[in-house]
């Protein structure tokens, strides 16, 4: 095979384009996805803009200038894109260039060159150079031309937003193969890392606790297809509450020392607010950080420290308001909050310790809660997004437009999902009273996109003889398997005053131990397996079609014959 | 397919099966709820495959792994498909200066056009299949002698300065030039040699010979750069092998000295041998005369476009003399005869004045001169005969005229004296004559 035959490798590149940080990632030849840093060697690209004199800067330069130079400077422009200039929320924009109606959206009115007037320019405008600029930076990265990328945006973004995106980003030469939701990619990026091929059905919830906003996000990931079953926003909580938060902290503690407040004048604030951010980061990593800013206000300099416990009793609120989003989305899924077997914690804010942490102590122990705090294998919170689109990418690479178009219409994602949990019934281990203990061996989990197929093998029976396979829906149920409460007395003592009583109830409360079991819910039908031998394996495959049509094959493994039935599906 | 293996147990019938058959169905599934997939992810986009095909999972499994099974073979045949010729296998590891390392490698087909990884793809296979450890192992006798030739062929193949001297020297990939007296198509005898030779440039891109559709501009380029060639090529792959140093050193630079002659005179030989392709192709080349043919017949072509110009041009001089001759003519007539008109009208004028002028007289004559009754007296026969005289000579042919016709059929001497005075009054209005210089008519 000649090299001229084969198809031309494509670059492609996924890119997170954040409100207050975008970040590039690319998939290497091994396919693992890698994070691209920028020029100046961030990974995590601060999503600014800055007009200075006759030159541009982008990124962490771009953000430097929000102290000197804040009036030509774009920041948190992404949510303005494609919204009615109403509709925006400028509060982000205080201390930056303030948004401005233009035509039908939004734009900012900046001094792009030295002698001439005031250029306005257009989100979408901003939005195609600020790729640009991180297309470039991947290019450079790469030593190859760019020929397309996934980018990821949040779940409410419009189809009009999204379209806009998809404009603003030919505008610079960089076709975008699909746009895809940010706590999917999210999920994406640790999907890749498993090695299986059959990746386990699991409910994931997904935290995004970004610069200017937090996302929570219920997906039913089912044979590694993803369906988004609830999404919650707040958009006034995020990594600039928790600056600020600090912000204040020093501010009263400046005050103290020299009676002015640097709040008060706009250039203090805008550098104790960058100060506080990374003095932020610092307490992700380490218990205490230093804070040390030349000529704060009024010519005075200020240098302090603070250490993480008092962070996290200034932040408590903010904490308990995302621990609160994470609650009502689960709620608005119709879940329980046992139900979610692994929680992804995404976005840079996501660091913070206390964060992670309050969150695990939501869930049982066995819900893995994936952040840095709380598990050593995680992945970079904030480089989720990227790297989920640059896996995307990867897989998209070779595919035409209109492959892409055709697999990504509604025609295709719009799937019937199971309402219920489908399985077979079990025997319960002998001796137990089996309260505790799953009464169903679950299949098809609820919410799992048919067609769907699924195959296990059981052990036939422990006596040998005919074998029964009845098929069910399963519904779960919470039990309480808390240990017996005599043997507690017994290990407290006997001579216990009623106080002491009402402390054990309390912690006995604090300690129910619940666990979610399948029951069966509704028989659907039974299959006879006759005479298996003891101890031999039965193997039951379950297969749903589109139309809901149920095939059941259970067969002895090593035997002959088997039983297949069919039950139609429901009349739609 | 994934199977699940459980350490469940399934359940034992609890009472007699009482249905026809092994499966009995006692319900349908619960109602779905359509909901949108998320479309992302490798099973996702497998799941769109099905969907979009309308395959069901085991249709799917199948044509998935029909199709790695292909790419797999796809990648497996090419470079290694060649067959080994026999003497190739048993060649001596030790005469590698005549080895044909692209035979070696399987790669006879791709020869200097055989990119790297193409050479390492070959190798690893070639290895794969003669390393020396795999026909021990098979029994056969401990011979290493091909995987010798092997290894050295990617020694010299990957290193890109020896790959250069060999390609320098590798007479398979040379096509022999077409002989000056050789028919058919010049385009097809002539590509493959320049193509061959062109390797060696070290400009690129290299100009194709073409075809008979290539424009003047591109076949002189095509000579020019063919004629100021630029080659890399080299002759140190020939060199006779340089006695160590430990030996006579006079024969070391004997044989050194001996090697650089050998390799200028390759290097001029060479060139020479380019220069007569390049000639025979020039010599051969349809194209140049059908340039020259093409050019006599513009120039010609202009040439029968000028003189045509040039008659044209005589021609319309000539007819535009004639056309302004005879212009003259006609004018000339015109002028005589409006000369001759001009002289019978004075003529006929001189004629009619005359007659007015005696109308004018004989109206005075006729009213008796206005002399009230009787023979006018002489003197005033004469004074009125004067004035009349007078008013002849003041009024031009015209208003002679004009007068006469007044007088004309008048018979009474009061209207004609009315008829004279007004007359005189009129030019003594204009200023030509003065009241005084008539004696009679106005008293």
């Amino acid at each position: 095979m000649s090299d001229t035959d084969e198809p031309q490798q494509k670059t492609v590149i996924g890119i997170a384009f954040g409100n207050s940080n975008s970040s590039i990632a690319f998939t290497g030849p091994d396919g693992k996805a890698e994070v691209i840093a920028n020029e100046e060697g961030d990974r995590q690209i601060p999503s600014v803009l800055s007009y200075v004199g006759d030159e541009e800067y982008h990124g962490a330069q771009a953000k430097s200038h929000l102290v000197r130079n804040p009036r030509d400077t774009i920041a948190f422009f992404r949510d303005y894109l494609g919204k009615s200039f109403a509709a925006v929320d400028p509060t982000n924009a205080h201390s930056s260039a303030h948004p401005i109606q233009h035509d039908t959206g939004v734009a900012f009115s900046v001094q792009e060159k030295t002698d001439a007037d005031p250029a306005t320019l257009s989100v979408s405008e901003v939005t195609t150079r600020h790729i640009k600029r991180l297309s470039d930076s991947a290019a450079d990265f790469l030593g190859k031309s760019i020929d397309g990328c996934v980018i990821t945006v949040p779940t409410d973004f419009s189809e009009s937003q999204r379209k806009l995106l998809a404009e603003a980003s030919k505008g610079c030469g960089l076709t975008v193969l699909q746009i895809i939701h940010e706590p999917v990619a999210a999920l994406l990026a640790y999907a890749a890392r498993e090695e299986t091929s059959h990746p386990a059905d699991k409910t994931i919830l997904v935290v995004d606790v970004g610069g200017t906003r937090t996302d929570a996000a219920v997906i039913a990931a089912r044979g590694g297809m993803y369906t988004l079953l609830a999404t919650q926003h707040d958009y006034e909580l995020g990594g600039r509450q928790f600056d600020e938060v600090l912000v204040d902290h020093f501010s009263k503690e400046f005050m103290k020392k020299h009676k002015t407040d640097p709040r008060e004048n706009e250039r203090s604030l805008a550098k104790l607010r960058l100060e506080c951010e990374n003095t932020k980061k610092t307490l992700s990593l380490s218990n205490s950080s230093q804070i040390s800013i030349d000529s704060l206000a009024g010519g005075l300099d200020f240098h302090s420290s603070v250490n993480r416990l008092r962070y996290d009793l200034l932040s408590k609120k903010l904490v308990d308001q995302v621990v609160g989003l994470v609650e009502s989305v689960v709620k608005k899924a119709e879940m329980d909050l046992m139900d979610i077997n692994e929680v992804i914690l995404a976005g840079g804010t996501s660091h913070t310790p206390k964060l992670a942490l309050r969150i695990q102590q939501l869930f049982p122990a066995t819900t893995a809660v994936q952040s840095p705090a709380t598990t050593t294998t995680s992945l970079n919170p904030a480089e989720l997004c990227a790297r989920g689109a640059a896996i995307q990418a990867s897989l998209i690479a070779e595919f035409d437009a209109e492959d892409i178009e055709q697999s990504t219409h509604p025609a295709v994602t719009v799937t019937p999902h199971l309402t219920k949990s489908l399985g077979v019934v079990i025997t319960s281990p002998a001796g137990d009273d089996g309260k505790a203990d799953d009464k169903v061996y679950v299949f098809l989990e609820s919410e799992t996109a048919v067609p769907a197929r699924r195959t296990a093998t059981f052990t036939g029976t422990n006596v040998g003889g005919d074998v029964l396979v009845r098929i069910v829906e399963a519904k779960k149920e919470s039990v309480d398997v808390t240990p017996a409460k005599e043997a507690k007395e017994k290990v407290n003592g006997a001579d216990d005053d009623e106080d002491d009583d009402d402390d054990d109830d309390e912690d006995d409360e604090d300690e129910k131990v619940i666990k979610r079991v399948t029951e069966v819910e509704r028989v659907i039908a039974e299959a006879l397996l006759k005479d298996v031998k003891k101890g031999a394996k039965v193997e039951v495959m379950l297969n749903v079609a589109g139309d809901l049509t149920l095939t059941v094959t259970a067969r002895v493994v090593g035997g002959q014959g088997g039983v297949r039935g069919t039950v139609p599906g429901p009349a739609l | 397919m994934n199977v699940v293996a459980t350490a469940h147990t399934l359940l034992a019938p609890e009472a007699e099966w009482s249905h026809d058959g092994a499966f009995h169905i006692i319900e349908q599934l619960s109602k779905p709820i359509h909901r949108n997939l998320e479309p992302v992810g490798p099973h996702y986009l497998a799941h769109a495959r099905r969907k979009r095909h309308h395959r069901t999972f085991s249709e799917d499994d199948r044509i998935v792994a029909a199709q790695q099974a292909k790419n797999v073979e796809d990648a497996d045949s090419g470079e290694i498909s060649e067959p080994e010729d026999p003497l190739l296998l048993s060649r001596d590891p030790k005469d590698w200066k005549n080895q044909d390392h692209y035979a070696v490698l399987g790669l006879s087909k791709y020869r200097w056009k055989a990119t790297d990884e193409q050479i390492k793809k070959a190798h690893r296979k070639k290895v794969l299949k003669h390393h020396p450890d795999k026909k021990a192992a098979a029994g056969g006798i401990d011979d290493d002698n091909f995987f010798k030739c092997i290894q050295k062929a990617m020694e010299i193949l990957t290193d890109p300065i020896k790959r250069r001297q060999y390609d320098s020297v590798d007479e398979f990939a040379d096509v022999e030039p077409p002989s000056r007296k050789a028919k058919g198509n010049i385009y097809k005898l002539w590509n493959p040699v320049f193509d061959s030779e062109g390797r060696f440039s070290k400009k690129k891109p290299v100009p194709r010979f073409g075809d008979d559709k290539s424009t003047k501009p591109n076949v002189e380029e095509f000579y020019n750069f063919w004629y100021n060639f630029d080659s890399w090529r080299t002759f140190e792959y020939l060199d006779e092998d340089v006695p160590d140093d430990n030996e006579n050193r006079d024969q070391k630079r004997h044989v050194e000295r001996k090697n650089k002659a050998a390799r200028a005179k390759r290097k001029t030989e060479d060139t020479a041998r380019l220069r007569k392709i390049v000639d025979d192709a020039l010599a051969m080349d349809v194209r140049l005369q059908k340039f020259r043919k093409e050019e006599r017949l513009q120039k010609d072509a202009k040439k029968i476009a000028r003189e045509a110009e040039e008659k044209r041009l005589a021609e319309e001089a000539k007819k535009k003399a004639e056309e302004d001759a005879k212009r003259k003519e006609e004018e000339e007539a015109a002028a005589k005869a409006s000369k001759a008109d001009a002289k019978k009208a004075k003529e006929a004028a001189k004629n009619a004045a005359k007659k007015n002028k005696r109308v004018l007289r004989k109206g005075a004559e006729d009213a008796n001169y206005f002399h009230p009754d009787g023979a006018a007296p002489p003197d005033v026969i004469n004074n009125v005969l004067a004035d009349v005289e007078l008013l002849i000579t003041k009024l031009d042919n015209e208003e002679l005229d004009v007068v006469a016709k007044k007088l004309a059929g008048l018979k009474v001497a009061d209207d004609v004296k009315g008829v004279l005075v007004d007359s005189i009054h009129s030019t003594i209005g204009k200023g030509s004559a003065k009241e005084s210089d008539y004696k009679i008519l106005l008293q």
